[in-house]
């Protein structure tokens, strides 16, 4: 943390504020993500912590406060010029092309990676995009997806639609990806083939920003630890010194305890 | 240019013209191979593919499709009155006023998805409609509708021919286009046919597949890094463009044009068609409006005396209740009949015809009829 210089934050969050009405979601959050690392986000239900990441993929506004991305602002940038710019996003709910199948679901963000936000394309073939396909099959081996690259993706289990889901923002490389609760609603089986996966990437040097409400996926990947109650960040470290934290125990257990 | 379709592809492309080109033979039985009617088959064909292209793909629902298909035949019946009775110009003319319609309507409504983007398309049809009816009369001709006249310009033609006595008919070089003639169905046949392949290659393309993808999850292709907007866009003119070519076309086989072109029924009528054909097929489009145009063509055309003599083998007491109650359904009626059809359909066949045939498919093949060869490219199901 001390020795984090300004040229390797990736991702930059300072005094961020957020009301719904008369909730106050965030209020002056300060969050930095350092380059090749995964920063965790936890905390209780309700503290905040899926808001911040609408913040920062532009899906919603802080009513103040500033969000900057490898040194670029992202105050009036639009969601797809957010993802161009290189942060791809893993959501609580599964959003996938359910009338598509899976590996049409993972060519997509290849296009977009490839062509940028619009190209239009319409006498070319789908078909005779030979290296796109190979790379989304590659993607599909990576999830555990590739039997069933066919299917609909509507017909996957939830688990299943996370994984590829996972895949679709993996074959963009993007340079910051965001996963929201990535093993939610997993058998304990597939949340370690999720952790193994992630730890592959991370040998990438892929920075991400982790949101996790399972303590073993969270002390297994995280380099830092950022700990959120009702809008503001009340500890972050190391994965041990939050451990130990007194505050972080009585925002999970409650006063009462 | 013509690769990259898969060799199924190339079977229906193949198929649909043979069937298309075939029509006079084909529909003899039916009663349907006289010009006039498979000329509406070829127009309403191209009207629905190009719709479909709009709501099978992306799933936005247009209501005011009409007004592009007005806007072509004004522009098509403006062409011969003013330059020629070549048929080329006419249709160059229609894409382009067409386009640019589509593309400011587009432009507004494209602003709103779902219900609103469906009621903002049907207020400027409606609006477009009521202008052409009143205002517009300068260019529309109002009620009576734009017609051809002996005093017309027609600078290009003049500077060739001496007029003759009569109202002149639309050609191509020379083919007589209007007037009732096979000429004329095998124009609007070749344009149903390259219309067919523009859509099929669209619909295998990256931009048809990112148009898919934005009916499934629009949110999840803005957060991919697509900007959704321009395609649904592209997706708008160039659908608007095909009705705005169906509209010339009809203006060919038949100079002259009307408002009751752009009027929501007409909007309406299209997307009965696809539904009924089966919305985001490549034939299911074309099978719809040939079946509405068809049944249109043969109920419409009956009449009490016509059913009397049907059932003129009943005694006369049984005779007349059924008489009244059928003669509902007949003639100025037979919207009532396609209502009751479109009901049944999308109750009991939510995918529309493609849908009973691909049914009927799997069916045979589970029975071990297997053998049973391609029947035709209109009965292959399509995706």
């Amino acid at each position: 943390m001390t020795s984090a210089t300004k040229s390797n934050i990736v991702l930059d969050v300072s005094g961020v504020n957020k009301s719904f009405g008369g909730l106050r979601a965030l209020t002056n959050v300060n969050l930095q993500v350092e380059e090749g690392k995964v920063h965790a986000i936890i905390g209780p239900n309700g503290a905040g912590k899926s808001t911040l990441l609408n913040v920062c993929i532009g899906r919603i506004r802080p009513d103040n406060g500033h969000v900057v991305f490898n040194g670029e602002k992202l105050d009036s940038h639009q969601p797809h010029e957010i993802n161009q710019l290189g942060v791809s996003r893993v959501f609580q709910t599964p959003e996938i092309f359910a009338d598509l199948n899976l590996l049409e679901n993972v060519m997509i963000p290849a296009f977009a990676k490839r062509d940028g936000a619009f190209t239009f394309n319409a006498m070319k073939a789908v078909s005779s995009e030979k290296e796109l396909r190979e790379e989304a099959e590659e993607i599909l081996h990576d999830v555990g997806l590739y039997e069933r690259r066919t299917h609909l993706a509507g017909s996957l289990s939830r688990g299943d639609k996370r994984r590829l889901e996972l895949g679709m923002c993996l074959i963009q490389k993007p340079k910051l990806l965001l996963l929201d609760e990535p093993t939610a609603g997993m058998a304990r089986h597939d949340t370690n083939m999720t952790i193994e996966l992630l730890k592959r990437i991370k040998a990438r040097g892929m920075t991400k920003v982790i949101i996790e409400h399972d303590m073993h996926v969270v002390f297994s990947l995280a380099d830092k630890i950022s700990v959120l109650a009702q809008g503001t960040v009340i500890a972050e470290g190391l994965p041990e010194e939050v451990r130990g934290n007194p505050r972080v125990k009585e925002a999970y257990l409650g006063e009462a305890h | 240019m013509f690769g990259n379709l898969s060799r199924q592809d190339w079977i229906l492309f193949l198929g649909f013209s043979a069937v298309v080109l075939l029509a006079p033979i084909l529909f003899q039985p039916i009663g349907a191979a006289y010009p006039a009617i498979l000329e509406k088959f070829c127009i309403f064909g191209l009207f629905a593919i190009g719709f479909n292209i709009l709501f099978g793909l992306t799933g936005y629902l247009s209501f005011g499709h009409a007004a592009f298909l007005g806007v072509g035949s004004y522009a098509a019946v403006w062409s011969f009155k003013l330059f020629t009775m070549n048929v080329i110009p006419a249709i160059v003319l229609s894409i382009i006023f067409a386009g640019i319609f589509a593309f400011v309507i587009g432009f507004v409504s494209l602003r709103r998805s779902g219900i609103y983007f469906s009621i903002l398309t049907l207020a400027f049809a409606q609006m477009s409609y009521n202008m052409a009816y009143s205002v517009l009369t300068p260019l529309t001709n109002g009620e009576t509708g734009l017609q051809l006249t002996l005093k017309d310009p027609r600078i290009i033609d003049a500077m060739f021919i001496t007029p003759g006595t009569g109202l002149p008919r639309s050609s191509l070089f020379g083919l007589e286009i209007s007037g009732g003639g096979l000429g004329g169905f095998y124009f609007t046949a070749v344009a149903l046919i390259i219309g067919f392949y523009i859509s099929m290659r669209i619909f295998r393309s990256p931009f048809g597949l990112m148009l898919k993808a934005i009916k499934s999850n629009q949110n999840r292709m803005r957060y991919t890094g697509f900007n959704t907007r321009p395609y649904l866009m592209a997706a708008f003119v160039i659908s608007g463009v095909y009705a705005g070519l169906a509209g010339s076309l009809m203006a060919a086989v038949d100079p002259l044009a009307g408002p009751e072109r752009m009027q929501w029924t007409a909007s309406g009528e299209v997307v009965l068609m696809s539904i009924l054909g089966g919305v985001g097929t490549l034939v299911g489009p074309v099978i719809g409006a040939a079946i509405i145009k068809y049944f249109e063509n043969i109920f419409s055309g009956f009449n009490e005396n016509a059913l009397n003599s049907v059932f003129s083998f009943l005694p006369d007491t049984v005779r007349e209740p059924i008489v009244k109650l059928l003669s509902l359904f007949v003639g100025e009626g037979w919207s009532l009949t396609l209502g009751l059809v479109f009901m049944a359909i999308v109750i009991f066949l939510p995918g529309g015809i493609m849908e009973g045939v691909r049914l009927l498919t799997s069916l045979f093949k589970k029975g071990g009829n297997g053998n049973k060869p391609a029947v035709s490219g209109q009965t292959q199901p399509a995706e």
